[in-house]
């Protein structure tokens, strides 16, 4: 929701941190309301009243609330961890996928073995495995897909979504502050 | 000496003295490296920065402030928050995902213990009951409160 202060003759955050008028048709205004003077001591902190104006002047209009609060994030980041910023938190997040998805693995690889045994022990009883797929996969929790029905035809990675690390040094994470 | 300037010092047309904060990390045969970085952060901002922490931290500070540059450039609106908040979605799913297979991993488990015990073939009365035995909670929604739309 963005907020038009100069409608209400009150200098936006950016104009009265940088102690000028608020003109009406300041590009701050609608994005950096009075009330939150911490955002744009923020972003002007890290990236400067210019950068950000030209920034915001490079993207359509409808995209700049979201411009805004990306680098409103970035600069609290950046500001709470000046080494790493960003960085450090992409680092902590790929190295949980890479975990959590070896994990997967094991389990799936766990799965295809216990299913195997009771296709041998209970070979009558299909039915009550595809019920309990069917199961865990309406309704029951969050939307994956639907993939629950082909779980044992699945690839194991196949719900691997790898970036490559940008960071090749052993980061031990303690510079990671969390954000929210 | 003029051959001798960093890239920062050259891309702002200066001398390049001895004590240059910014030629450790800006050797003058990168010149997009200082390019990048002063195009989103600005020349005096990424100074003061490098001023404010320890020498020892100085290059990794200026390799992390590059990529998130690069990033930026890339995508002015996003940045590198969409990757972040892509991967707290992958996380999300594959939490999911690893849930599911192990509720499926002890429903075998408890059939095949079943068959174990009753050493019967036909275990329809007894199996009736088992799938709503299973009560499995599941991450929430907003255990990853990040969402960019």
């Amino acid at each position: 929701m963005m907020a038009s202060s100069s409608s209400y003759n009150s200098p936006c955050a950016a104009c009265k941190f940088l102690r000028r008028k608020c003109m009406p048709d300041c590009i701050f205004a609608p994005y950096f309301p009075p009330e939150e003077p911490q955002k744009f001591a923020n972003v002007h902190k890290i990236f400067g009243a210019s950068n950000v104006s030209k920034l915001l002047n490079e993207v359509l209009p409808h995209q700049r609330e979201d411009a805004v609060n990306s680098l409103a994030y970035e600069a609290e980041a950046r500001i709470k961890d000046p080494v790493y910023g960003c960085v450090g938190a992409i680092s902590v997040l790929q190295r949980q996928v890479i975990r959590l998805q070896k994990e997967l693995d094991a389990t799936n690889a766990e799965m295809i073995r216990y299913t195997n045994t009771c296709t041998e022990i209970i070979p009558t009883h299909h039915h009550h495995h595809d019920a309990a797929t069917r199961m865990l996969g309406n309704n029951e929790g969050p939307d994956v897909g639907g993939s629950s029905s082909s779980l044992l035809a699945q690839s194991p990675s196949s719900a691997a979504f790898y970036y490559p690390s940008p960071w090749n040094n052993d980061l031990s994470g303690d510079a990671f502050h969390h954000i929210h | 000496m003029i051959s001798g300037r960093c890239a920062a010092c050259k891309s702002q047309r200066r001398k390049c003295p001895p004590d240059c904060i910014f030629s450790p990390y800006f050797p003058p045969n990168d010149p997009q490296r200082f390019a990048c970085v002063h195009r989103i952060y600005g020349c005096s901002n990424v100074g003061k920065m490098l001023q404010q922490m320890p020498v020892q931290m100085r290059a990794q500070a200026v390799d992390t402030l590059y990529m998130e540059a690069r990033w930026r450039i890339e995508d002015p609106v996003y940045g590198c928050v969409k990757l972040i908040s892509q991967l707290h979605q992958n996380l999300g799913d594959t939490e999911s995902e690893l849930a599911k297979v192990k509720a499926l991993i002890a429903f075998h488990k408890l059939q095949i213990s079943q068959v174990n015990e009753l050493h019967q073939p036909n275990l329809d009365a007894s199996q009736s009951n088992i799938v709503e035995q299973f009560q499995f909670d599941y991450p929430a929604q907003n255990h990853y409160p990040w969402f960019i739309n």
